[in-house]
């Protein structure tokens, strides 16, 4: 029985009086089969943030801006409208929905190519402009799409089809990190890390991923979740050991933490 | 409503806050920016959104996004910023949502001058961006056709989801003329059901134009190019200014039409019956009224301040029935009626001696 048909037929199931349900499809998750390979955070991280859409009940209210990279389908993969940037420029895009639709809550989806190399302008300047937007920036340290080329955030020493001798810092660069740069902006309400190598920390960055959609609610400026993520293929890793990559290799360059909560969400109690 | 003075740029503006425009991003770029400085004052005002982008790049992916929506949204620039903002006229073209952008010309190449230019005219026509498609570029040659231009433009783009190019030079931008305003027109209320906003009561939407599947994208251009069939049957504009018994023909757009046509009085005044055809759309070419016009006459002059782009659309309607000439001035220079003058006549003598074939110089340029 494939994943979609046992989906269907346990949505059929009748639940015995003594039993709940615990665990189901989130309602802004559309019911299709997913692009990504075996391992990649992406699928787990779209189901979050359907969760998150789900228990905030802000479903026919919720646009997504979807990137270019390997989340380039997003908006098949969430039940709600949705729109597909170009490269980098989901931040733009983003503001032009927001002005039009501000009471409606508007998330971009993003890859570290994405938001920190060719997008790099557009986020920094929607920070600045404090942006009621949510930002979902996922960090796996390379272009996956392309096929796994060096990315700004590639840790330095690190393999890739563009730099095979490892990265370079002296001609290559170091790691740009981000968050902790937008998280000096007046305009941003909320600038976190987060990881995907463990269900402890996936339940972290769910949290996280609520606590930035709480921010855009309350109209309190930009909302980013860093999310360090799994890709297996273009690491050459099992999926298993990819995990490990991030925790030993990624976490030491890319901390988890926080770097900019506005204090009027640190007051907010949500359950997640 | 009375006739008021007006600047432009600044009428432009106007004319898009009374067609109901919703949302403006731009960026500030010489000769246009008073359209943007005009919309910072008017736009707040009126509860509408104004925003200044951080680059060309932003104001069109912003523009993007709130035509996205379904709103009424624009963008203005001048020549550079036009080339930053194909990759976004590309997307907002494959994904067929509509939107009205002014480029005011200036000189170039590269950073150029702030002189007046036609030079984006293979740019705005040919290659605003990548893929196959054009948007509706339109030409004005007066203040009052660009106020009424720009005040047809939304629903033209609405109608066609389609890109609505105002092409303007920089005379165009920086001069004042007389104009009478058209009615302020109330922003859209209905949102298109097309449009994003929500997936209220109704299954989601998404706006894309990413098609991974060769045969699908081939459909999608497929319906792309016929919808530009019918763009090119239905919305082809022009002016003929005393052509009914002319032998000679100039053919020029926006500012250098308005000097030819003090050229071609001149040229009249020495014995040479010229007149002009004017095109209004620059794409679709009006290459149907301009081959009809071409049966009677004896040369075509083609004045253009540029190296000779819309030459080629001239030629192909043409199609060497009659000898072409070209006078083209650049880098900001503005063809004088005299030499425009000098070459009607010149081109009327050089045919009557008999040799116009022989003599013609298709590319011709002031020393």
């Amino acid at each position: 029985m494939t994943s979609l048909s046992l989906r269907a037929s346990l949505r059929e199931v009748s639940v015995p009086p003594q039993m709940e349900i615990v665990y189901a499809h989130p309602a802004a998750l559309a019911d299709v089969p997913m692009h990504y390979c075996p391992g990649c955070s992406h699928g787990a991280i779209h189901r979050m943030i359907a969760e998150v859409v789900d228990e905030l009940a802000i479903r026919e209210r919720t646009l997504c801006v979807a990137p270019v990279g390997c989340a380039v389908f997003a908006y098949k993969y969430f039940n709600f409208d949705s729109c597909e940037a170009a490269h980098g420029r989901a931040p733009a895009m983003a503001t032009g929905l927001k002005r039009i639709l501000p009471d409606r809550i508007i998330f971009t989806y993003q890859g570290d190519g994405d938001l920190a190399s060719i997008g790099a302008n557009e986020i920094l300047h929607a920070a600045l402009r404090g942006e009621p937007i949510g930002v979902i920036f996922v960090n796996n340290a390379v272009y996956g799409m392309t096929g796994g080329q060096m990315a700004p955030t590639t840790p330095v020493g690190m393999k890739t089809t563009s730099s095979p001798l490892g990265r370079d810092p002296l001609t290559q660069g170091r790691p740009i990190h981000l968050t902790e740069m937008l998280a000096t902006i007046s305009g941003v309400a909320y600038a976190v890390r987060r990881s995907m190598h463990s269900v402890a920390e996936m339940r972290k960055t769910k949290k996280a991923i609520r606590l930035a959609f709480q921010a855009q609610l309350q109209g309190l400026g930009l909302s980013l979740v860093e999310i360090l993520a799994a890709c297996p293929t273009n690491w050459r890793l099992t999926p298993v050991e990819a995990l490990d990559f991030i925790r030993d290799r990624m976490a030491s360059e890319y901390p988890v933490g926080d770097f900019k909560v506005d204090e009027r969400l640190r007051n907010w109690s949500g359950e997640c | 409503m009375a006739r008021a003075l007006w600047k432009g740029n600044e009428a432009l503006a106007e004319a898009a806050i009374r067609a109901g425009v919703d949302a403006f991003f731009g960026y500030p770029i010489t000769p246009q920016t008073e359209l943007l400085e005009y919309m910072a004052r008017r736009m707040p005002e009126l509860g509408r959104v104004f925003l200044q982008a951080e680059s060309e790049i932003a104001a069109i992916n912003m523009v993007y996004g709130a035509a996205c929506a379904g709103a009424r949204a624009m963008t203005s620039s001048s020549s550079p910023g036009i080339s930053l903002m194909q990759e976004g006229l590309s997307y907002i073209a494959g994904s067929e949502v509509p939107c009205v952008v002014v480029d005011i010309m200036r000189g170039g190449p590269g950073l150029g001058n702030i002189q007046p230019s036609q030079a984006d005219y293979f740019q705005l026509t040919r290659s605003a961006g990548h893929g196959d498609f054009h948007p509706l570029v339109l030409a004005p040659a007066t203040l009052q056709e660009a106020v009424d231009l720009m005040y047809a433009s939304f629903d033209l783009a609405f109608r066609y989801r389609t890109i609505v190019i105002i092409a303007g030079d920089g005379a165009l931008g920086q001069m004042m003329e007389p104009v009478e305003m058209p009615p302020m027109r109330p922003p859209a209320q209905d949102r298109p059901d097309w449009a994003v906003f929500g997936a209220k009561g109704r299954p989601p939407r998404a706006i894309t134009s990413l098609y991974l599947d060769a045969e699908e994208l081939e459909q999608v251009n497929q319906r792309l190019q016929a919808k530009l069939k019918v763009i090119a049957a239905g919305e082809q504009r022009w002016e003929c200014y005393l052509t009914e018994d002319a032998d000679y023909l100039v053919v020029a757009f926006g500012t250098v039409a308005r000097i030819a046509k003090s050229a071609v009085r001149a040229a009249r005044a020495m014995g040479v019956r010229a007149g002009l055809f004017r095109p209004i759309s620059l794409w679709p070419y009006p290459s149907g009224m301009l081959g009809t016009l071409i049966a009677q006459m004896r040369g075509v002059l083609v004045v253009e301040m540029n190296a000779g782009q819309m030459l080629e659309d001239v030629r192909m309607a043409v199609c060497g029935r009659v000898p072409v000439r070209f006078l083209g001035r650049m880098g900001g220079v503005i063809p004088l009626p005299d030499e425009i003058a000098a070459e009607i006549v010149h081109m009327a003598r050089t045919r009557q001696r008999g040799n116009g074939h022989g003599a013609q110089r298709l590319l011709q340029f002031k020393e």
